[in-house]
């Protein structure tokens, strides 16, 4: 489990302070953001949980299709959903 | 890395769950050099995810220990993609590419969710079971927060349970079983033995959290995100506001890269011998992909193939007599669990099916095969390739699944590159649709 501590990241631009050792889907979902728009327009956010089903996918640090239940947030990681 | 940088083990295990984890410390505890490769970022697959470390969960302490000690190395965060060669996969991460060539190759790739689309299946905060549990593991914050759990199998009880230790408001339990299945469940564990029980983690206290059989979602609702399901329960149909639904059915065996490397394949699971070897020879396959039948059953068929795979196949021997035990229990989740016909009309026309496409269950009913559908609509060709909707549409239109073409996950072009000579790579579908 995550610990106290957080760490701070920002989501399309805007600061998310999220615990130590959450995911980045976790931030995403913490900021009211889905992360991907499907491809008839419809708002996207986390299904499996572990890395199978590609709805998180978002760009973190400029690194796009990263599937953000599979990463760890950084202090300073800047997370970009799809609008 | 390059190829020059290609590493090497006598005995490699690929997932690193329960399965994977006893598969490599056994191996490894026989002095031959192993990996195992997880593309989660630690080890523990998805039951143990964060508690190997946790001393409440013995059996999941209890393996890590005896892995570190065992010398295995552990590759975390790499992901399989492809067999650019006999012996030999090609494997990524965030930033880089490798091959790991094998002796021996243990597949302990696990099992996923099965989900089924309802209307609203689509909408944010729908998610599986399993899969709002490993986001609170991963630190969503869920106190305070109304949540419905909802599909079949024991995953539901032990989610439900996690998430109201949290915080969570656990305002229903929807089990699509009904309760003679559940009785007739109920009366069957009380002949088994307690640790094959508390593999499946029924072990819990339900006591206050509402419990519902014969009940299934019908559609969520809400704007941008999730705002109300309607339920329908024991047939009646009732609407509840709600933060969260948690929705799974059962567990499908990931057999993608099994199937990559030419495992032969019965309704759904990995075939293999007493010793766990599958149809190609080196390649042992255990725990879920060999049938859904819980922790216990992934512990001793992972040690038997560790075994096996080490050449240690008289030690291997002395687990057979649990296993068939085990099995038992993997046939009765199988027919208690076993799904309801109402559940394949629960989508409307324009309900989406295949989440990565956007194809609705009427452009797909015009179809008569998984193949033709495919190729007509691109159901089954996005990033996920098909294993969220390849398993909805067994049920919906009794599809079988077609073969798997590399790489069997999304690779970067990079990695691509390394199998370009590869001719029988089609590039429609390297990239998986991004």
């Amino acid at each position: 489990m995550p610990n106290q501590a957080s760490v701070t990241v920002t989501v399309n631009g805007l600061p998310v302070d999220v615990p130590s050792g959450a995911t980045v889907a976790v931030a995403v979902v913490m900021a009211g953001q889905a992360c991907r728009i499907s491809v008839t327009g419809e708002p996207r956010g986390p299904l499996c949980g572990m890395g199978i089903c590609f709805e998180c996918r978002v760009m973190v640090n400029r690194n796009p299709h990263v599937r953000s239940c599979q990463v760890l947030c950084e202090q300073g990681m800047a997370v970009a959903t799809e609008k | 890395m390059n190829r020059e940088e290609r590493r090497h083990f006598d005995v490699l295990v690929i997932g690193g769950g329960p399965a994977g984890m006893a598969a490599a410390a056994c191996a490894a505890e026989c002095g031959v050099r192993v990996g195992i490769v997880d593309d989660n970022l630690k080890l523990g697959g998805q039951i143990w995810r964060g508690e190997s470390g946790d001393p409440k969960n013995k059996d999941a302490s209890n393996w890590a220990q005896r892995l570190r000690k065992s010398g295995a190395t552990a590759l975390c965060g790499l992901r399989v993609v492809h067999q650019p060669e006999e012996g030999v996969l090609l494997a990524e991460n965030l930033d880089t590419f490798c091959e790991l060539s094998y002796d021996k190759l243990v597949l302990a790739t696990g099992a996923r969710e099965r989900f089924l689309p309802f209307p609203g299946w689509t909408l944010p905060k729908v998610m599986g079971a399993g899969g709002l549990q490993a986001m609170v593991k991963g630190g969503l914050p869920i106190h305070g927060k109304r949540v419905i759990v909802a599909g079949t199998g024991p995953l539901l009880l032990a989610v439900a349970d996690y998430l109201r230790k949290h915080g969570a408001e656990i305002l229903l339990i929807c089990e699509q079983a009904s309760w003679r299945s559940l009785v007739q469940f109920g009366a069957a564990l009380a002949s088994w033995p307690a640790k094959i029980i508390q593999g499946v983690r029924l072990k819990f206290d339900l006591a206050g959290i509402p419990f519902a059989a014969n009940s299934w979602p019908v559609a969520a609702h809400g704007q941008k995100s999730l705002e109300h399901v309607t339920i329908s329960r024991a047939g009646r149909i009732e609407e509840i506001p709600c933060d969260y639904l948690a929705c799974g059915f059962h567990l499908v065996p990931n057999i993608e890269l099994p199937m990559l490397l030419g495992c032969s394949v019965d309704n759904g699971c990995v075939q293999v011998d007493e010793f766990q070897e599958t149809n190609v020879p080196s390649v042992f396959c255990a725990g879920e992909p060999t049938s859904i039948g819980g922790v216990e059953l992934a512990l001793i068929e992972g040690q038997i193939a560790g075994l096996a795979a080490a050449g240690r196949t008289t030690e291997a021997k002395a687990w057979f007599g649990k296993r068939t035990k085990a099995r038992r229990f993997a046939q009765l989740l199988d027919r208690t669990f076993r799904l309801r016909s109402e559940l394949r009309s629960l989508s409307s026309p324009e309900t989406i099916v295949c989440r990565c496409e956007d194809v609705s269950h009427s452009r797909l009913q015009q179809h008569t095969s998984w193949r033709s559908a495919k190729l007509h609509t691109r159901c089954g060709m996005g990033p996920c390739q098909g294993r969220i909707c390849g398993p909805a549409t067994q049920l919906l239109f009794k599809w079988k699944p077609d073969s798997v073409r590399p790489p069997v996950f999304p690779a970067r072009v990079e990695t691509l590159a390394a199998i370009a000579r590869q001719p029988e790579v089609q590039h429609s579908e390297v990239n998986g649709g991004h």
